[in-house]
Parts: structure tokens; C-alpha cells; sequence
């Protein structure tokens, strides 16, 4: 398999509280401290890969860094830290607000989280869609609105709705111009960013079954973020989980979902309700997660709310570890490997 | 069942004038909840769960009008109730947990004062003892260094903390029915499981009835005794939670289990729902609001849409349910193959 995206020692930093005023800077000044800001360390030292074809699944609560990893991976926002490569080009030398019009755009879109908001109220379903192919392709006249037809059918959209604004469309609609868009330019990488969150169960098997489909057809990769554990065991092929910008685990979605090694990820999957097993001895998850602000980089994140957390899990942070396809960040990681317990 | 129910609510219909004419959001809805007990009332958006809510509460939009039926609370029939008794009820009686707490919270007010006044109005706590017995609620529902947290305005605090403090408002006057509308829609996993745990227990330890509004089929199975299945403003199926999804008989019961991605082994399993709900303001909706997208469609669905009582405690609005053997949607053919 080809490596399509190699993300490396990838941080981002966000500086917390905002700039300091003038009181607070004359205060370090005569307190003799040195002149350090602190920082929310939102994506910490996250190193992973995503192959040709392949959907990769990244689950983890809300405030673990998803959406800046994201963000950061696309050339939404600059990064801190670390290097991404698609293919052999080197992303992130390149400047945020440069990138946007880097031919490279093309190859690495997004998708997402509410239609809704994410496409332009003043725009009609071909403009959203027409928008990327103007300023990427520089197609205009007929070549566009072919483009813009065979997307919009590739994505289940009937023609006649692309004269609808967002308001006059149904969430599928929506969510379906929103995945035309960013298709529309062939990309090798999908970034989706819970397409399906604001759908309900009706329309969102609608939704994922064609973008199963659209793999299929065009064999891009996908990342998949979400939080919805049920919906990335059925669409991913891998699933890394985040805890506090940290990658906790990673291996393939099946066995993660089965079989989980890291205390955080056998609490997330024990969260996932299923049919039939009412009050049954679940996992509780208690305390509360640890600040993100100027994290002790030798106190393991999920310290204080792991139900095995130890004096060593104090005084070192466990690294990633491999054990065959699958990486874990545990001291205590084999404990589980040898009889896997299913935490159900 | 016992005999007398905490709540009743027989007939309930409720209109919407608006300016593309009337929606009839709400037509003849029944259903009872017991002391003590967890049901889920379940539905796509739009099926009516909130209203259902918002009618019981006596809390519907001004555009909203009730047109028929009855909701009895310990005697008093809360829709024709005066706005006094209302006022003396809620809160003390019943109580209601939002979908968003950030938005329902008073933005600037402390969220200890807001658990006082509730203590004050309803509680019956001297206003010297409210403030002390604030910080016990917030202990209660598992808020950690809560004497800190009581000075907190709601937007200091993360989601799942604030439903805490939603929670501790609701609960604050022991009320012996509680409504829960989406409490856990926008918070993770994790949270969620934390946050059913407490309301399930809290109701246990007070004896309370609980409904539980939700859209997650299978939250509302892991959660509630007996669910309530709503389509387009009509309770289709009424079940005790296991009967209903080992037997669901309402084919759009079927439709919505097998839609849900907790019950398939693979996407191709899935199965969507064809067509959408229908248009509420339509002056033809045929009697049974899911005929038209019912692939069990008989000539005998266009007559006034019966409630069938299947064994004990199962009712289905349905004139072609289906059968029991034939029960074995996807879901459960899944299971017993892997169980082989």
C-alpha cells in the first residue's frame, strides 16, 4: 500500500488566556519570571498515516483536538509543529492563507460538520458546488456546469434542486451539496468532519452508504471524524482514538471496537448504548479530564479519570507502543493483550 | 401496571396556526407512565416527541392550541388546569430537563442562585438555608468542589456540567414526574453514559416517573422500561422495551430499528427509510400518517386508524402489523447467526 498522507511529531499550540495586557507584563517583568505564555497544547506530538484507499476513523470526546487536527491537516490554520506530507509534496511549509490557492488544494478537501452552516446562505446548490471548480480548475460556461451536473447526480442530488439556497433544502440535501462540494474537485484525500451528526438515523444511513459508494467509485481516502463509535465501526477500515491531543490508540476499527487496550477507549466504547442490554455492569467513567493548559508532559493524560491509574502513570507518560497492526499508549497495555476482555 | 399511573395523558391533539395554514402536530396521543418507572418517547425530528412535552408542561408556543384530550397528574388534568394550579405544579410536580443547557440556564445569573430559587419557590427552604442547600444538590449530582462551583455563571462550565446543574434544578424540588427532552444530544459518549447514570438513579432513589425524549433508538432501549414509538404526531407502537425490539409489530418500528447503525454487522445492511414524514399542514393526510411510505400498505389503511392490543401491554396503530415470526428483521437474523 502507498502512504497518501504522513503526518509526523505534529503539534499545535494555541495560547491560552490571549495576550497578556500591560499590568500582567510589568508584574513578570519585576517578579523576575521568565517570559513564558501559557498554552493550550490542543494537538500534542500526534505521528500517524493514511494510505491510498483506506478510511481512517479518529474518535475521541469534544476538546481532544479533533477538529484542530483536522483543521491543521487541511491548511485550515497553521500548525505549531511537525510536518505533513501528502504524497511528496511537504504541506506544511506552506502558509495557511497561501495555501488556498496552492494547486495542491485540490488534492486534500473537507466536508463539513453542518451543511447548514457551512455553505453559504447567499449561494444556490451550483454556486456552492461551482465555487472550488472556478477558483481550482478555473473552469467556466458549459465545462462548469457539466462538472457541476454530473457531481451533483454522482451525489444524489436532483438537478432541479440546484437552484435552491440552503434554507430551501432538507438536511440530506444539504448534507449531500456539502459532500458534492467538496468532491467536485477530485480529491485524493476526504477530510469529513461528522458528516452526519445533525441527521437523523433515516438519512444518515442514506448519507454514509453513498459516501461508501463514492469511495468505491473514485478510490479516494478518508478521514472520519466523529464521535458516533457505531458509525466509524461501520465505515472505517482503521480508528485512531484521541484523548487530550494525544493519539491514546490506534489498529483496526474491528478489533479496537472488540478487543480495546486503553483504558479511555474501553470507557468510550462501554459509553455506546446497544440494543438489549439495559443496566447491564458497565465502565463508569469518573473525575474529571485533566487541563489542556501547559499539560506536565511526564503525567499521563488520562490520569485522574482511568480507573488503573498509578504511581508510575504520575511520573511517566506512557508512549505509543506497537503490539502487530495496533499501537497503544498504556503501561499497562498488555495486561489486556494476552485473554482480551470485552468491556460490554 | 398498577392502578393509578403518575401521569395519563389520553386523546391529546395539538394545532399550529401558521401563515402556510394549520399543522395538526399532534393527533390523538396516549400513553401512561407508572411511578417509578423510565419510558422513552422516540421519533424522527419532527414526529412530535417535544410538543408532546411542551403540552404537558403547558409550555406550547402562543401559535399552539390544544384541541383535545386530557394529561392527569395525581387528579388534576394539567391542559385544562388554571395558570395558578399550572404555576404551583411545575416544579414541584413535574419537572423538565432541556435540550440545551447552555440556552436554557439564566446566562447571568450564578448557577447556585438559580438552584436556590428553585428551593425557595418550591422546596420549601427558608431563603437563609437556600443557599447551603444549593451546594448539597450540586454535591448530589456529582459535581466535584461544588461550594466553588455554586458562584459559577453557566458559561464557565463545560456541557456535560451544566445538564448537571439542569439536572439539580429539575430534581431540586423532588418532583414526582420528570421529563427529559434530549438530555444528552451534543454530548459525547462518555458524558452521556455519566449523565443517564445520574438521572436513572436519582429517579430511582426519589421513586420518580420518567419520560425520556429521545431520537437514539438504542439509548432509549438501554435506559427506559417501555418505549413509545411517534410518527408524524401519532403514537404508532407502545411497547415494553424488550417485546418491542425483539417483536416489533409497527412496520415503521421495523424500519427505524434496522436503520440504526448499532443493529448492522455492515453498511449494506443497513436499511434506510424510504420516502419522509408527510406534510403536517396537508388538509388530506389520510389517517394512518406513515401509509404512504408503508411497504405493508392494505385498502383498509384509508379508515380511522385502529389500536390494536397485542398480548399484554402492546399496542400497535396499525391495521397490517406484522406478524410475530416474521419479526426477525435484519437485526435479529445478525444475531443469530453470529450467536452460531
Amino acid at each position: 500500500m502507498t502512504v497518501l498522507l504522513d503526518v509526523a511529531e505534529f503539534s499545535k499550540q494555541f495560547p491560552a488566556g490571549g495576550v497578556p495586557g500591560p499590568w500582567a507584563r510589568l508584574r513578570r517583568r519585576f517578579s523576575g519570571g521568565p517570559e513564558k505564555l501559557s498554552k493550550v497544547y490542543a494537538v500534542d506530538d500526534v505521528s500517524f498515516v493514511i494510505n491510498k484507499g483506506e478510511t481512517v476513523g479518529l474518535v475521541g470526546e469534544s476538546g481532544c483536538g479533533k477538529s484542530t487536527l483536522v483543521r491543521a491537516l487541511t491548511r485550515l490554520i497553521d500548525s505549531t509543529d511537525g510536518s505533513v506530507k501528502l504524497g511528496s509534496r511537504e504541506l506544511s511549509l506552506t502558509p495557511a492563507h497561501e495555501f488556498a490557492s496552492d494547486p495542491d488544494r485540490a488534492r486534500i478537501q473537507m466536508v463539513f460538520q453542518d451543511a447548514g452552516d457551512s455553505v453559504n446562505p447567499r449561494f444556490t446548490g451550483f454556486d456552492a458546488i461551482a465555487d472550488p471548480l472556478r477558483r481550482l480548475r478555473h473552469l467556466r460556461g458549459k465545462a462548469l456546469k457539466d462538472r457541476v451536473e454530473a457531481v451533483a447526480t454522482q451525489c444524489g442530488l436532483p438537478l432541479q434542486l440546484l437552484t435552491r439556497f440552503p434554507h430551501q433544502l432538507s438536511g440530506g440535501q444539504r448534507a449531500r451539496v456539502g459532500i458534492a462540494r467538496a468532491i467536485a474537485v477530485e480529491p485524493e484525500l476526504l477530510v469529513l468532519d461528522e458528516p452526519t451528526a445533525a441527521l437523523d438515523v433515516s438519512v444518515q444511513v442514506v448519507i454514509l452508504q453513498l459516501l461508501q459508494q463514492l469511495k468505491k467509485e473514485f478510490g479516494m481516502s478518508y478521514l472520519f471524524v466523529s464521535h458516533d463509535l457505531s458509525v466509524v465501526r461501520l465505515l472505517c477500515d482503521r480508528v485512531l482514538v484521541m484523548y487530550l491531543g494525544k493519539i491514546v490508540e490506534s489498529g483496526p476499527a474491528l478489533d479496537v471496537f472488540e478487543h480495546p487496550l486503553h483504558p479511555y477507549t474501553q470507557a468510550l466504547v462501554a459509553a455506546v448504548p446497544r440494543f438489549g442490554d439495559h443496566h447491564a455492569e458497565r465502565l463508569r467513567l469518573t473525575g474529571e479530564p485533566r487541563s489542556p493548559i501547559d499539560p506536565d508532559p511526564n503525567v499521563c493524560r488520562f490520569y485522574g479519570r482511568c480507573s488503573r491509574g498509578t504511581d508510575a502513570c504520575k511520573t511517566t507518560m506512557p508512549v505509543l507502543r506497537h503490539f502487530g497492526e495496533r499501537q497503544v499508549a498504556c503501561h499497562f497495555a498488555e495486561e489486556f493483550l494476552p485473554q482480551p476482555k470485552i468491556a460490554s | 401496571m398498577t392502578a393509578a399511573p403518575a401521569l395519563a395523558v389520553e386523546g391529546l391533539s395539538v394545532e399550529f396556526r401558521t401563515r402556510g395554514g394549520i399543522v395538526r402536530a399532534l393527533d390523538n396521543v396516549n400513553f401512561s407512565v407508572d411511578k417509578g418507572e423510565t419510558i422513552a418517547l422516540v421519533g424522527e425530528s419532527g414526529s412530535g416527541k417535544s410538543v408532546t412535552a411542551y403540552a404537558i408542561m403547558g409550555i406550547l408556543d402562543p401559535a399552539g392550541r390544544i384541541s383535545g384530550g386530557s394529561a392527569v397528574l395525581g387528579g388534576l388534568d394539567l391542559l385544562s388546569a388554571s395558570p395558578s394550579q399550572l404555576a404551583e405544579v411545575r416544579g414541584r410536580e413535574i419537572a423538565m430537563i432541556f435540550q440545551n443547557p447552555r440556552t436554557a440556564l439564566n446566562p447571568i445569573r450564578t448557577v447556585g442562585r438559580q438552584i436556590a430559587d428553585v428551593l425557595i419557590r418550591h422546596g420549601n427552604v427558608p431563603r437563609r438555608e437556600a443557599p447551603a442547600a444549593a451546594v448539597e444538590m450540586l454535591r448530589s449530582v456529582g459535581i466535584t468542589d461544588p461550594s466553588r462551583r455554586a458562584k459559577a455563571y453557566p458559561f464557565e462550565m463545560s456541557g456535560g456540567m451544566c445538564q448537571r446543574v439542569m439536572i439539580a434544578i429539575a430534581l431540586a424540588a423532588k418532583p414526582s414526574l420528570l421529563i427529559a427532552d434530549e438530555p444528552t444530544t451534543g454530548l459525547d459518549v462518555t458524558t452521556q453514559a455519566v449523565i443517564m447514570d445520574l438521572v436513572n438513579d436519582l429517579a430511582k432513589e426519589l421513586g420518580m416517573a420518567t419520560i425520556f425524549i429521545t431520537h437514539d433508538l438504542a439509548l432509549a432501549g438501554q435506559r427506559s422500561s417501555r418505549i413509545v414509538v411517534m410518527h408524524a404526531g401519532h403514537v404508532v407502537e407502545n411497547a415494553p422495551t424488550d417485546e418491542l425490539f425483539a417483536h416489533p409489530r409497527h412496520p415503521y418500528t421495523a424500519e427505524l430499528i434496522a436503520a440504526t447503525p448499532d443493529s448492522a454487522a455492515s453498511l449494506d445492511e443497513l436499511a434506510s427509510i424510504p420516502g419522509s414524514l408527510p406534510d403536517l399542514r396537508r388538509t388530506d393526510l389520510p389517517p394512518c400518517r406513515y401509509s404512504e411510505r408503508c411497504p405493508r400498505k392494505l385498502d383498509i389503511c384509508s379508515q380511522p386508524l385502529p389500536h390494536q392490543t397485542l398480548g399484554a401491554d402492546h399496542v400497535v396503530a396499525c391495521w397490517n402489523p406484522l406478524p410475530d415470526a416474521s419479526a426477525a428483521k435484519p437485526m435479529l437474523s445478525v444475531a443469530t447467526e453470529s450467536a452460531a
